[in-house]
């Protein structure tokens, strides 16, 4: 009666690493902002067996930006595997996971491949825990590769965040530096709530040096730092003028600012990071020190995340500002082709521009 | 060839695995419309007999019966005094409702959709908390994890891959849960319903699909949804048996889901059923259903009654005493003066509670909007003339 043909075998866990199993990483490391949220979310499968890592070609492959390589091999594959090609199932199965004491961390291949899924994160995903009073939470992490920047194809480069920040009860991060990519990730993991982690595809291979014993001390039972979660960041000091970005918008804010420099301005610049909750009071201070702002992002700018924050600043900091906060985004237009997408981006010299225009003369 | 060939090909193995997934070519019916025992009752599928269950367990879901058609009389009742914002009625079909509480364990979990407020009391909900969404209080009333019972889904289908996650998390930690998941015809078209079977067959996972094909998607009959033999059929593509029972005869439910129920909890995996039968009266009471059938059609359906079937059986059998059938009555008129009196009583939900579950702690920005709701509610509530 019983059939045992698509049973799935046990893994096999001898005590100690299986083979095939990379060493763990330790102490101070150069490593890729990919390799920095593989690493949150191997830190946090070896804390909680409850941490579940699925998608489309995140276990043998491990993943086309390999973030996921490496999860088979070492936690087996009942713990990261591979799952049909469909992403409402996806995320479906994950709902019914976490309200069945599970922490799953799906990956949505790219941007615009999590549309088929948008039914169930917006209707269930983001409103179980207020529809059931709380009762039921859904501890999972959707990470989806997001944005441009990196020459591809169409479907590829979507800055989707306004969707999902549109959504009530979904938390949407997006970080922006290796060190964030590991503790934003695992910050996202341990969150009770659902949350949408927006990667900048354009930054998968960007490194930087960190020290992974302290990071993962942040995660130690006893350790007292508060969740990175509806914070922003201070990315580089400035006294003229403001410039506020997230996810893949905020390296070149930093060019902006460094080219500023060089002209005599000193521009700010604030990491969003937090797109909900957001960080009202660590913007709304960082303008009113500068009294200039600037918000710069890839997605069209029409309804968007960008013109959100413009709104925010403008209805608390107003009689702080010495001119209108000014927006640097993508067109309203799709996402353009490859050898069009330069005209496209928020560039250095955009950004300059509209830092120009901050009616200086007042 | 036997006077019921359909029931006999069905136990031919020709030598393709797909042989044991074929639904049988009738539905299985154990008890006929008429109360009497099927010629042919002890039919085949999967390998073993569906045989009839025992006389208690043919009472006890003849009690149940009782209690869904009286919550159904009472809810279309309390929805026409205006105490109720909506009410789904599943008057005629509760059979599959009472068939799906009785092959789940209590650490079973249940996925209804909204038509399922019988199952869900079936479950052993409170019926002032089952009927809490309906009455337009809050989304919900109940607590899913202290029942194992989903809330109700409105989106078609979207339940069916909750059911499949849920039954893989079980599934992962060794437990021997089961999922089962109630849906009908009209959302066997949805996506969510492909991915999720899908999903349970590739995953192997314990859920049971029972579709109530009630023949109507709210005004859409199924041969516009569905031109495959039928929708049993569809177990087939994804690599799990289909079954067809008869939806108005609880006998042949309790025996066909309860063989699916067992043979995922032993390890089998998933399998579909699709139920026959037919929605009663209208989608909701927002709806005619003048406008797309006939009243011919509906009457063709009052014979196949699952509750006056049921009742003739156990009368004709003897089985149903003048104490038991009492006992039922009184029971579920118990239940419906809890829904009569409750549902009387005025409530008021707090306006606060809009902002408070939406995350696990309020955001910032929520508390200040709950704090801006709460001074229009006061200065709403201050004396005329007094400004603050």
């Amino acid at each position: 009666m019983t059939t045992t043909a698509n049973r799935t075998k046990p893994a096999a866990r001898a005590s100690g690493a299986p083979a095939g199993v990379e060493p763990v990483l330790t102490g101070v490391q150069t490593i890729t902002f990919a390799k920095a949220l593989t690493l949150a979310m191997a830190d946090a499968m070896e804390a909680d067996t409850s941490v579940l890592v699925f998608g489309e070609d995140v276990g043998t492959l491990g993943g086309v930006f390999r973030v996921t390589d490496g999860l088979t091999r070492r936690f087996g594959p009942e713990r990261c595997f591979d799952t049909p090609l469909a992403e409402a199932g996806i995320v479906g199965m994950a709902t019914g996971m976490a309200m069945n004491g599970m922490r799953p961390v799906v990956e949505m291949q790219f941007d615009a491949f999590a549309y088929p899924a948008f039914e169930q994160i917006t209707s269930h995903v983001a409103k179980m825990g207020n529809r059931t009073r709380g009762l039921v939470r859904l501890p999972m992490v959707i990470r989806i590769p997001y944005a441009g920047g990196i020459g591809g194809v169409e479907h590829h480069c979507d800055s989707s965040e306004a969707y999902y920040v549109h959504t009530p009860g979904l938390t949407v991060l997006t970080p922006s530096t290796v060190t964030d990519a590991y503790v934003m990730l695992r910050d996202a993991i341990a969150s009770p709530d659902p949350v949408v982690f927006l990667e900048p595809k354009k930054l998968y291979f960007t490194k930087d040096t960190v020290d992974l014993d302290e990071l993962r001390s942040r995660y130690d039972a006893d350790a007292s730092v508060s969740s990175s979660i509806g914070t922003s960041v201070v990315a580089r000091e400035g006294t003229d003028a403001t410039l506020i970005a997230y996810g893949p918008s905020v390296s070149i804010a930093l060019a902006a600012a460094e080219t500023a420099a060089t002209e005599g301005r000193s521009l700010q610049v604030i990491d969003v990071r937090s797109l909900v909750p957001f960080d009202d009071e660590g913007v709304c201070a960082a303008v009113r020190s500068t009294g200039r702002a600037v918000v710069i992002a890839e997605a069209p700018g029409f309804a968007s995340m960008a013109a959100e924050i413009v709104a925010r600043i403008q209805e608390r900091c107003f009689h702080s500002l010495a001119a209108p906060v000014l927006r640097v985004t993508g067109f309203d237009i799709p996402y353009p082709a490859p050898r069009l997408e330069k005209y496209y981006l928020p560039g250095v010299d955009r950004i300059l521009d509209a830092v120009d225009n901050l009616q200086w003369e007042n | 060839m036997t006077n019921h060939p359909e029931f006999i090909e069905n136990t031919a193995n020709d030598g393709r695995a797909e042989g044991n997934l074929l639904p049988s070519v009738q539905p299985v019916q154990l008890i006929a419309p008429e109360g009497t025992k099927h010629p042919e009752s002890a039919t085949a599928g999967w390998k073993e007999r569906y045989a009839l269950p025992s006389v208690d367990t043919l009472l006890e879901g003849y009690g149940r019966l009782v209690m869904g058609r009286r919550i159904n009389d009472q809810a279309n009742a309390l929805v026409r005094q205006g105490r109720m914002a909506v009410y789904p009625s599943s008057f005629g079909q509760e059979a599959c409702q009472v068939a799906a509480d009785m092959c789940l364990d209590q650490d079973d979990w249940l996925f209804p959709t909204y038509r399922d407020t019988v199952a869900i009391l079936g479950r052993g909900v409170d019926p002032l908390e089952a009927f809490e969404s309906l009455r337009g209080d809050w989304h919900s009333g109940f607590d899913p994890k202290e029942y194992k019972t989903a809330l109700p889904a409105t989106p078609l289908a979207t339940q069916l891959l909750h059911a499949v996650g849920v039954a893989h998390a079980a599934k992962l930690r060794g437990e021997d849960t089961v999922a089962l998941a109630l849906c009908g015809d009209g959302a066997s078209s949805e996506g969510d319903f492909h991915e999720a079977l899908n999903f349970a067959a590739v995953f192997h996972v314990p859920v049971v699909f029972l579709i109530q094909n009630n023949q109507y998607a709210i005004s859409v009959p199924l041969r516009q949804q569905n031109v495959a033999q039928s929708l049993a059929h569809k177990a087939i593509g994804y690599g799990m048996p289909g079954e067809r029972v008869d939806g108005n005869d609880l006998a042949a439910l309790l025996s066909v889901v309860g063989a699916a129920v067992k043979r995922a909890r032993d390890g089998g995996g998933p399998a579909l059923i699709e139920a026959h039968t037919y929605r009663m009266e209208s989608h909701t009471n927002a709806d005619d259903a003048t406008r797309y059938r006939s009243a011919e059609e509906v009457a063709s359906w009052a014979p196949k009654d699952p509750l006056l079937r049921l009742q003739k059986y156990l009368h004709d059998a003897g089985e149903l005493s003048a104490d038991d059938a009492e006992r039922f009555a009184s029971d579920a008129e118990a239940v419906a003066k809890i829904l009569r009196d409750g549902l009387k009583t005025e409530t008021s939900p707090d306006p606060a509670d809009l902002f408070r579950y939406v995350y696990s702690e309020p955001t910032p920005q929520l508390h200040e909007q709950s704090r801006m709701l709460a001074d229009e509610l006061a200065s709403a509530l201050a004396p005329e003339g007094v400004s603050s």
